[in-house]
């Protein structure tokens, strides 16, 4: 079984977000970066289906250099090895079309990923994969197990309930809580890490299709207004005389 | 050239985020000078279709197959793919939801488009360029993306555009992309629907949601009471349903899900900032919570400080004196 996990680099989910003077880019100024959270889902469970089954987890991201830290966590974690691929990741296509060419390659049984990254939100490049590679994609996935050599059952949210699907390998599917239980690098795990191969490899030719150009904050607000906890009922009026939201 | 909008329908009626995206494209279209065309499939009926001329449709692709009642992404991106061609739409709007973003990707693979997802606002459309605004880092900053690709696929953000409502009649076109049994191999073995009230969170106009203050599942009813005098969906926080208080479909936050109601009203909630990131696009925020401190109160719009034990049968009382 080789599965394949793929991790962004993101912002921790503590950090305060800014971006440049000219609001062109993200600051990246002392902002803590992690393995984005809902990959993290993907990740553990990764882990824990080669434990039962054996096999191997590679880890993939489409960054540069910087993201290095994160992806030995993610080795740390229990990951075999890993890929980096060595470019800015411009757009959700641009990055679909790197996995693809890596997953053309090494024909993965599974490719797990999480349901969206914190930083930008798309939930686009797990169904972009499963187009680029003509395979099945189960998103957003909570429950994913392995029912033979050959299937796999899997339960995914739909608006308003779920759906049990069962699809032939490979597959890809995107995760999200409750998947699995992340977990924290152990000691051993740390120093087994610094070992484990890392390869970095070029990008293959893709063209962006989405150009971000500037950034903005949202409006703050303009401040609480407090009613007397002994007469919460005024609340309610004010939210349908004032805010007219009822 | 046209723009087309997806419509997804439920139980016969059109769901309300479609409303969301159907008045979008709408808006879109007269932008750019031309008209907007909606394709719909599966389960709703025409009489319902026929109404999103209200939102300025003038006309409806339907593809009745039954088959489509039920989310088979390879079959619903083979009909809208259609669809596009038939038109020559060059700007495709659906709503952010599960079907929305997976068939959307698909297309964007399969039609050679620009993708961009959880959009707030109309594009900016001057000399040829096509910009749109969409919500990043959860809820903490927007971004303004241009769509290079000829063909631009949208997926709007729910509860960003307020649904129009004129008394227009689209016209109703019977439309079959003539699918065959292989678009439908990844049919889903179940569907399992949730028991609910009526009212599903992630379209919400007005949320209620608990948290650690709440103190237990068993006090839940004090939050469902309240939700069912407002009409309201409920929610909770990360350590709730870490807990098992509560389903985790019901979390909302950074690894939640994210909503943008009306009005959200935080019950025994601090206001952690993984939280206000699933939540800070709503419009009005209320917070409730014993500990003045909380940092809730700085991201709120009303507040009050107090006990929710003693405060909410007072609110659920005044919303039950409300006239609806």
């Amino acid at each position: 079984m080789k599965i394949l996990v793929c991790i962004s680099n993101v912002p921790d989910t503590t950090a305060k977000i800014n971006f440049t003077a000219d609001n062109k880019a993200f600051d990246k100024n002392g902002v803590q970066f992690v393995i984005n959270p809902w990959d993290e889902y993907a990740l553990t469970r990764a882990i824990e289906l080669k434990e039962a089954k054996g096999g191997t987890v590679t880890v993939l991201n489409v960054g540069e250099a910087d993201t290095e830290p994160n992806i030995r966590k993610a080795l740390a974690i229990g990951a075999d090895d890993a890929i980096r691929v060595n470019a800015f990741p411009k757009d959700s296509f641009f990055v679909a079309e790197q996995i693809a060419a890596v997953a053309k390659e090494n024909n993965y049984d599974v490719i797990l990923m999480g349901k969206e990254s914190i930083d930008y939100n798309g939930s686009q490049v797990h169904n972009m994969v499963g187009e680029l590679l003509g395979i099945p994609a189960v998103v957003p996935a909570f429950k994913l197990d392995l029912l033979d050599d050959n299937t796999a059952r899997l339960e995914r949210e739909i608006e308003g309930g779920k759906e049990i699907v069962e699809v032939k390998l490979p597959f890809i599917a995107s995760a999200q809580q409750p998947m699995s239980e992340p977990r924290i690098p152990n000691m051993r795990g740390i120093m087994t890490a610094r070992t484990k191969p890392l390869q970095v490899v070029e990008p293959v030719s893709a063209t962006a299709k989405a150009d971000y150009v500037n950034y903005s904050k949202p409006e703050k607000k303009g401040g609480v207004k407090m009613i007397d906890a002994e007469n919460a009922g005024e609340l309610i009026k004010l939210l349908r005389n004032e805010a007219k939201v009822l | 050239m046209s723009v087309l909008v997806f419509v997804e329908g439920l139980n016969g009626e059109i769901k309300k985020s479609s409303l969301e995206a159907a008045t979008y494209g709408y808006q879109v279209a007269q932008q750019l000078g031309t008209t907007a065309t909606a394709v719909a499939i599966g389960d709703v009926n025409e009489e319902a279709l026929a109404k999103l001329g209200g939102q300025g449709i003038s006309k409806v692709l339907y593809d009745s197959d039954s088959r489509l009642n039920q989310f088979v992404a390879d079959a619903y991106v083979k009909v809208i793919s259609k669809a596009v061609e038939q038109e020559s739409a060059k700007v495709l709007v659906f709503s952010n939801s599960n079907i929305g973003a997976a068939i959307g990707a698909k297309l964007a693979v399969r039609l050679n488009g620009s993708l961009a997802t959880n959009v707030t606002a109309l594009p900016k459309t001057e000399g040829g360029s096509f910009t749109v605004t969409r919500g990043v880092f959860s809820g903490k900053a927007f971004a303004e993306v241009a769509l290079t690709a000829d063909l631009k696929i949208i997926a709007i953000k729910k509860n960003s555009i307020v649904i129009a409502s004129g008394d227009g009649t689209a016209a109703v076109e019977n439309f079959s992309a003539a699918l065959t049994d292989a678009d439908f191999a990844e049919v889903p073995k179940e569907t399992v629907m949730q028991e609910t009230d009526g009212v599903l969170l992630p379209e919400a106009a007005i949320v209620v949601s608990g948290g650690r203050g709440m103190k237990g599942p068993e006090n839940w009813h004090l939050i469902e009471g309240l939700a069912n005098a407002l009409g309201a969906a409920t929610a909770c926080s990360k350590p709730v349903s870490d807990l098992d208080w509560r389903p985790h479909h019901e979390h909302v936050g950074q690894t939640g899900i994210t909503i943008s109601p009306n009005l959200y009203i935080a019950i025994g909630i601090s206001g952690a900032i993984q939280h206000l990131a699933g939540v800070n696009s709503s419009k009005v925020i209320v917070v409730i919570n014993k500990d003045p401190e909380a940092p809730f109160f700085k991201a709120a719009d009303y507040g009050i400080v107090g006990d929710a034990f003693e405060v909410v049968p007072k609110l659920i009382e005044a919303a039950k004196a409300l006239d609806k």
